[in-house]
């Protein structure tokens, strides 16, 4: 039982300093415009929240409908942090597998302060996510560090390794006309940038950008009505948690969960998110024509490989140094550029995925077409919790 | 010296533990300490107690903050990089976060052994923290 991806649609991502709103109604209007399906058609609009953006940013459902003209359709808002997007595309999935509604609407869009994210204002000793700035000034970048440096032990990546994705990533990225970095850049300018959370460097991690991303999702019959022949299906969108006990250090938390009483599963987190999307798809990783995947830090983009299976673990490196997972490359990874090219806009960013994996294996993806795309996996998670993964088929 | 936050770690006599908390049921620990229901799906425990998690554990992994973390942290002026480490304590099969007093980031590595201490956050408040071990 798979949806079908009618339309797709981003408002460049930057720092533009407007309202958040200005951006998902811009990419839904072009997510429309894709679909050729009129906004009064549209059953169900799902928005992804943002909970840096004031009460209309818990609203969002209803924010977008009311920017669209109030229609008179359903709506939903969620929040499921950087997971936002792909909880949306499966509440509207649910619907419309439902027989509920024919086409759906699914919105995110954020607007961000500069520098690191911090958490929501005010006295709040019973938020960890409050807490852990508080008592360590662990930033999102801190945990990336840990990653990192992990990697580097248990594997031996190096820094020069990091850079090489960066240097991938922003090759890509400059083929995107929706990306916000467009330059290509040097190993040795990463190397040079400062160093942030170390080992990782100022270019190795990801900004924080104003962006929106949106897609209009079909039923298969919908679709064949409007004389759609080849769709883009969407055969998977996994939203799964971790299974107890979680043994890998997660934003926010403070510790991992106890294995003394209980053994660790045998797929960590990431590894469970891929997994439980190639079992709805009935496909492996051995299928996977090209993959977007969560790069918050250029040594995460290493990590995610060996976790959604497209090599074993500790020969990340090794395909990356190949050139394998560069454009015109054997598996490209992140061929719109990632968010090394993008930054995060975090309700948008599991959507802007799905805008990938539809442009790509719909063959127009310009000069960063995957030549042969044929099956397009999306993974990403989000704090405390929310695993993220999308197959598309074609 | 006033806790940073209370429940978590006592630091009595010079010597710091975190506190925990211990399913009586089958074991599992949680760190910071909760009350109600154990954590463990599999186990129907409802009765949790606090226990001192041990004080010596092992590297993995540690970083370095090189910018100061915005607020609600209080950044020491002028700032010097925080240093984390995430260590590995191996009777509760836990890893916890903390600070790390008195080495950097070119003194560690993922695997040596660090042993629990304080320290005062700066703007007064005592934290827990991790320490070369003795």
């Amino acid at each position: 039982m798979s949806v079908v991806a009618l339309g797709a649609g981003m408002h460049p991502w930057g720092k533009w300093g407007r309202p958040f709103t200005e951006y998902g109604l811009a990419a839904a209007r072009e997510a429309l415009r894709d679909a050729d399906v009129s906004w009064p058609e549209v059953g169900f609009l799902v928005g992804a929240d943002t909970i840096r953006n004031g009460y209309p940013g818990f609203v969002s459902g209803a924010t977008y409908a009311r920017a669209l003209g109030w229609s008179g359709a359903r709506i939903a808002s969620c929040y499921a942090a950087c997971a936002s997007g792909a909880q949306a595309m499966d509440i509207a999935r649910t619907r419309i597998l439902a027989g509920l509604c024919d086409v759906a609407l699914v919105v995110g869009a954020d607007s961000t302060p500069k520098g690191f994210f911090k958490p929501v204002g005010g006295d709040r000793p019973d938020d960890p996510d409050w807490l852990r700035f508080r008592l360590l000034g662990a930033t999102n970048p801190a945990y990336f560090g840990l990653y990192a440096r992990r990697r580097m032990a248990l594997h031996g990546s190096t820094p020069e390794d990091f850079a090489a994705v960066k240097v991938k990533n922003a090759r890509a990225g400059a083929l995107n006309p929706l990306a916000r970095y467009r330059k290509p850049v040097t190993a040795e300018e990463v190397l040079a940038s400062p160093m942030v959370a170390d080992p990782l460097r100022l270019m190795d991690i990801c900004a924080t950008s104003d962006g929106g991303a949106a897609v209009v999702l079909a039923s298969e019959d919908y679709a064949r009505r409007r004389g759609v022949t080849e769709p883009v299906r969407l055969a998977a969108i996994s939203t799964v948690t971790p299974a107890f006990p979680n043994t890998v250090l997660e934003l926010p938390e403070f510790a991992t969960d106890s294995a003394a009483a209980v053994p660790p599963p045998a797929r960590p987190f990431r590894a469970a998110i891929a997994h439980a999307a190639y079992e709805e798809a009935g496909l492996g990783p051995e299928d996977v024509s090209f993959a977007e995947v969560y790069d918050l830090s250029t040594a995460l983009e290493l990590d995610w490989m060996e976790d959604v299976g497209l090599c074993p673990p500790g020969e990340a490196d090794k395909l990356l140094r190949t050139g394998d997972t560069a454009l015109g490359g054997r598996l490209p990874v992140n061929p719109s550029g990632g968010l090394a090219s993008f930054g995060e806009a975090i309700p948008a960013q599991a959507i802007a995925q799905v805008c990938e994996l539809t442009w790509q294996l719909r063959g127009r993806a310009g000069d960063r077409q995957v030549a042969g795309a044929r099956v397009g996996l999306a993974a990403n998670q989000g704090l405390f919790g929310h695993g993220s993964a999308v197959i598309a088929t074609r | 010296m006033t806790l940073a936050i209370d429940g978590w770690f006592t630091a009595e006599d010079g010597v710091t533990h975190l506190l925990g908390a211990r399913c009586a049921a089958c074991g599992t620990v949680t760190f910071p300490p909760r009350t109600g229901f154990c954590p463990n799906p599999g186990c129907d425990g409802e009765h949790l107690e606090v226990t001192r998690l041990s004080r010596r554990g092992r590297v993995w992994s540690y970083t370095a903050s090189c910018y100061p973390p915005p607020a609600p942290y209080v950044a020491a002026e002028p700032y010097t990089p925080v240093t984390l480490a995430a260590v590995e304590l191996e009777r509760e099969g836990i890893v916890v976060l903390g600070q790390v007093k008195d080495l950097t980031v070119a003194d560690l590595e993922v695997g040596m052994e660090l042993e629990l201490t304080c320290g005062p956050l700066a703007d007064g408040p005592l934290v827990w923290m991790w320490g070369p071990a003795s």
